[in-house]
C-alpha cells in the first residue's frame, strides 16, 4: 500500500445561505483547500465529489461542481452519491493504483432548501418505508430508545453530549450552533421533537461545503511538514430494514473499525458522524473508545452538519489537528443511510 | 509503481422492457447480479465489495438506493459504493470497481448498473425547474437535437444518416435476446415515417426508455487466471470531465471525449481504433451520435463520420462494427446503459455474445459512455489476452 495523507482541509457553514449558490458556496472552499495544499491545481491528478440530488431539488446536483472546480482543459473527475467521505474512499483507492499521486475531494449541499429530516426519509424502503414517512429523527429515535434501554443510558447522558457540542464548537469557525455556557439542563429544557429526542440532541441544519486534497508519499511529504497519514481506511454496510438488525449497537462501525486497525494504538481523538446525540456514545462503544480518547472536539455534527459533506468534514479536524500537532493519532468516522446503516473509519497518524 | 492486473470474469444481464412490472427494483438488481455470479462461477460469499451505480435517483423516487439495496446484493458486512456521474454512469462505475481491484484492495468485486425507469418518467425527471435558472424542460432530446443540427451543419451529412444508424442498430438486436427493442420490419421508410419529435430527431432514432440492470464480476489477475471460463482483461480505463458550458466550448465534439480516448488509447497501445478493435460499444442514444463518436473517438478524420455509417463500415458484417448488441437506441436502462457497452464489449472478447458474435482478429474491443450535456465520458478497452507489459 501507498502512504497516503490528508495535506488540506477547508469549510464553510451557515445555518442558511441565502446570498449563494451551490457552486458559489463551493467555489472559495476548493480555492482555499488547494492553495493550502501547496499542491498546483493543475497537478491534482483526480476530483471526487458527494452529493445528494434530492436536497438540491432537481437531477445532477454534482454537475454544477464541475464548474466550481474548474475543469477547461478536462479533468479526471467522478462522483458519489454519498456522503464525501466515500469520495475520499474512491480518490484514495486510485492513489493505490499507482496512477496518480494525489486529488481533490469535496462535499456541499444546502440542507436548509427543505425540510432535510423528512427529505432523507426518501433514502429508506421504497416498498415498505416510504410509505409510511417515518422522519430520519422519528427512525434515529428508535434507535436512542433501544440504545439507552440496552446499556441505561439516560436522557440526561444525551444532553451532556448536547451540551459539550455546543461548548466545544465555540472554537469552530464552521459552527452553526455554539454555545460556551451550554448545560445539560439547558439542553432538557428544549423541545421534544421524537421521543427521546430534543431539539438539541438533533444536527442543526446547514448549508455549505467542505474540500480536503490528499496526496501520496514524497509529495505530501514535500508540501507538508506533518502530513496526516491515512493509516487505515475501511466501511461497511449494513442490512437496511430497522426490523433485521441489532439498532442499539453499530456492527458496521465495530467491523469497519477492525479492518481500519483502530484498536492498534491508543487514540487521542475522534470525530464522529454522529447527527444525534446518542449516536456519539454508541459509536464511540462500537469504535471501542474509552475516556482517554477526545470525542469531537470540533462539536462535531451537533455544531454543524453539511449533510453529505459532513463525513469528510470528521476526517478534515482529525487532519487539521494531526498537522498542528495537538495529537498523533486519530479515529474520523462518516455514516450514511437511517439509524447508521453504512459506516466508513478512517484512521489517521501524524508519523 | 503500476496498477494490478484486472478482468471481467462473470456478466449478467436482464432483459430490458419499457416496465418489469414482475420485479422490485431490488429483484431487478439481482436478476443481473445472479446471472453474472453463476457466470463467474461464483457466490455471493465469494465477493468481496459491490459497487452500483445509476442515473439520478429521482428516476425511480428513491435517495440513494445503494442503501434499500444493501441485503438484496449480499453486501451485508461488506463495503459498498455507489456512483453517479450522469448517463456515464455505467461506465463510471465499471471503472472505479475495477479499480478497487486494480488497487490491490480487493481480489472479487460485483458491479451493478441499473435504471427501472418505469417507476417515473425521465425526461420530466431530467427536467425539474430549478429557481433562478433557465427553463429548459426539454429532457435530452430536446438538449442534443441543436448539437446534431450543428454537426449536420459542419459536416455536410446526408439527413438520413441518422436514419441508416435507427435501422442498423434495430437490425443488430434482433440477434440480441435481451435488447428491448425488437422490430422485425424496420426499415429506412418506417423510420422516415415516423413522427418528429425534435427535429431531426424522429420517434425511431431514439433510445426507448427501459427497465433493466448489467453486472460484471471483476477479478484480479490471479482470480481471472483460475476462471473456468474465458475472461475479458482490462487493458485500460479513461474518464474526463468538462463543464456544460465555456466560451468556445465544443459541444459537437467535446474536448472531454477526444482526452479521454487519447489517454484511453495511449494506456492499451491502440493507434488505429479502426482497425486495432474488433468492434466497438458505444453510447449512441439519438442515432446522430454514432457518427459524431466515430469522429469524436479518432475511428475516422473529423467531418467523415457519416460516410462510415453510410457505407457500411459500423454494421454488424463491416470492417468496424459499432454496437452489434443493438446498442443504446435498442435498450435503454439508463443507468445501466453504459454498464452495458463495457460488458457487452467483454462478451465479444470472452466470445459469448451468441448470435451477434463478430469475428475476432485482434481481440480488442472498445466500451464507451458519456452523460451530462456531453461532458462527462466513461470508456475501457477489453482483450481476450493479458496487457502485454
Amino acid at each position: 500500500m501507498r502512504d497516503v495523507a490528508v495535506v488540506s482541509y477547508a469549510a464553510s457553514s451557515v445555518a442558511k445561505e441565502t446570498e449563494f449558490n451551490e457552486v458559489e458556496i463551493i467555489v472559495p472552499v476548493i480555492h482555499n483547500a488547494i492553495a493550502e495544499s501547496g499542491i498546483p491545481k493543475a497537478d491534482i491528478g483526480f476530483v471526487c465529489s458527494g452529493s445528494i440530488d434530492y436536497l438540491f431539488g432537481g437531477p445532477f446536483a454534482f454537475v454544477a461542481g464541475v464548474d466550481a472546480v474548474g475543469a477547461v482543459p478536462p479533468i479526471r473527475e467522478s462522483h458519489v452519491e454519498m456522503d464525501a467521505a466515500w469520495a475520499l474512499y474512491e480518490a484514495w483507492c486510485y492513489i493505490q493504483t499507482g496512477e496518480i499521486d494525489s486529488a481533490l475531494i469535496y462535499g456541499f449541499s444546502k440542507g436548509s432548501i427543505g425540510d432535510p429530516f423528512d427529505l432523507l426519509t426518501m433514502q429508506a424502503d421504497p416498498y415498505y418505508t416510504i410509505p409510511l414517512w417515518p422522519s430520519t429523527s422519528d427512525m434515529a429515535a428508535l434507535q436512542a430508545r433501544a440504545f439507552m434501554e440496552r446499556t441505561g443510558r439516560t436522557e440526561r447522558d444525551l444532553a451532556e453530549v448536547a451540551a459539550r457540542a455546543q461548548r466545544n464548537a465555540v472554537t469552530n469557525p464552521y459552527a452553526v450552533r455554539a454555545d460556551a455556557n451550554a448545560t445539560a439542563d439547558a439542553m432538557l429544557a428544549t423541545a421534544m421533537v421524537s421521543d427521546p429526542l430534543r431539539e438539541s440532541d438533533l444536527y442543526p441544519v446547514s448549508d455549505g461545503a467542505v474540500a480536503v486534497v490528499i496526496a501520496a508519499d514524497d509529495v505530501a511529504r514535500s508540501v507538508s511538514k506533518r502530513p496526516a497519514w491515512i493509516r487505515g481506511l475501511d466501511h461497511r454496510i449494513e442490512a437496511h430494514s430497522l426490523g433485521v438488525r441489532d439498532i442499539s449497537t453499530s456492527v458496521s462501525t465495530s467491523l469497519a473499525a477492525r479492518h481500519a486497525g483502530v484498536s492498534g494504538a491508543p487514540v487521542d481523538i475522534a470525530e464522529l458522524h454522529a447527527q444525534f446525540s446518542h449516536e456519539e456514545l454508541l459509536l464511540a462503544e462500537a469504535l471501542g473508545l474509552d475516556s482517554s480518547t477526545t470525542i469531537n472536539p470540533s462539536g462535531g455534527p451537533l455544531a454543524s452538519n453539511v449533510i453529505m459533506a459532513a463525513g469528510l468534514a470528521r476526517i478534515g479536524e482529525i487532519a487539521t489537528r494531526i498537522t498542528a500537532g495537538a495529537a498523533n493519532r486519530g479515529v474520523a468516522h462518516a455514516t450514511s443511510g437511517p439509524c447508521l446503516q453504512q459506516n466508513l473509519v478512517c484512521v489517521l497518524e501524524g508519523v | 509503481m503500476g496498477a494490478n492486473l484486472a478482468a471481467v470474469v462473470g456478466v449478467g444481464q436482464t432483459k430490458h422492457r419499457s416496465s418489469r412490472k414482475d420485479v422490485s427494483m431490488a429483484g431487478l438488481l439481482r436478476e443481473a447480479a445472479m446471472e453474472a455470479l453463476a457466470d463467474a462461477g461464483m457466490t455471493w460469499a465469494d465477493i468481496d465489495a459491490v459497487v452500483i451505480g445509476k442515473a439520478p435517483d429521482m428516476f425511480e423516487g428513491v435517495a440513494m438506493p445503494e442503501l434499500y439495496l444493501a441485503d438484496a446484493l449480499g453486501a451485508v458486512g461488506k463495503p459498498m459504493m455507489r456512483v453517479h456521474t450522469a448517463g456515464s454512469v455505467g461506465g463510471s462505475t465499471a471503472i472505479v470497481a475495477t479499480k478497487l481491484v486494480t488497487s490491490g484492495i480487493h481480489k472479487r468485486v460485483l458491479t451493478v448498473g441499473f435504471e427501472k425507469q418505469s417507476e417515473s418518467n425521465a425526461t420530466w425527471g431530467l427536467s425539474v425547474p430549478m429557481p433562478f435558472s433557465a427553463q429548459l424542460a426539454a429532457g435530452a432530446g430536446g438538449y442534443f437535437a441543436p448539437l446534431i443540427r450543428g454537426y449536420i451543419y459542419r459536416s455536410g451529412a446526408p439527413r438520413n444518416t441518422g436514419h441508416v444508424v435507427a435501422v442498423k442498430d434495430r437490425k443488430a438486436a434482433l440477434r440480441n435476446p435481451k435488447a428491448h427493442l425488437h422490430i422485425p420490419d424496420i426499415s429506412l421508410e418506417m423510420v422516415e415515417a415516423s413522427p418528429m419529435l425534435w427535429d431531426p430527431i424522429r420517434y425511431l432514432d431514439t433510445c426507448p426508455s427501459s427497465d433493466g440492470a448489467m453486472a460484471l464480476v471483476i477479478g484480479a489477475e490471479d482470480v481471472a487466471d483460475a476462471s473456468a471460463g474465458p475472461v475479458a482483461w482490462v487493458h485500460g480505463m479513461a474518464m474526463r470531465s468538462e463543464p456544460t458550458m465555456f466560451a468556445r466550448r465544443d459541444q459537437v465534439n467535446p474536448l472531454a471525449g477526444r482526452a479521454c480516448a487519447k489517454d484511453l488509447y495511449t494506456q492499451a497501445g491502440i493507434t488505429n481504433p479502426r482497425e486495432d478493435f474488433d468492434c466497438a460499444e458505444v453510447y449512441v442514444p439519438f442515432s446522430w451520435y454514432e457518427p459524431m463518436w466515430l469522429e469524436n473517438l479518432g475511428f475516422c478524420p473529423e467531418g467523415d463520420g457519416w460516410k462510415l455509417t453510410q457505407a457500411g463500415a459500423t454494421a454488424p458484417d463491416g470492417d468496424i462494427p459499432w454496437n452489434p448488441s443493438g446498442g443504446v437506441l435498442s435498450s435503454n436502462p439508463i443507468g445501466a446503459s453504459g454498464m452495458v457497452r463495457f460488458g457487452e464489449a467483454a462478451q465479444q472478447v470472452r466470445e459469448r455474445a451468441g448470435d451477434y458474435q463478430v469475428e475476432l482478429k485482434t481481440g480488442r474491443t472498445l466500451g464507451h459512455a458519456y452523460g451530462g450535456g456531453s461532458q462527462f465520458f466513461s470508456m475501457w478497452v477489453v482483450a481476450n489476452h493479458k496487457p502485454s507489459s
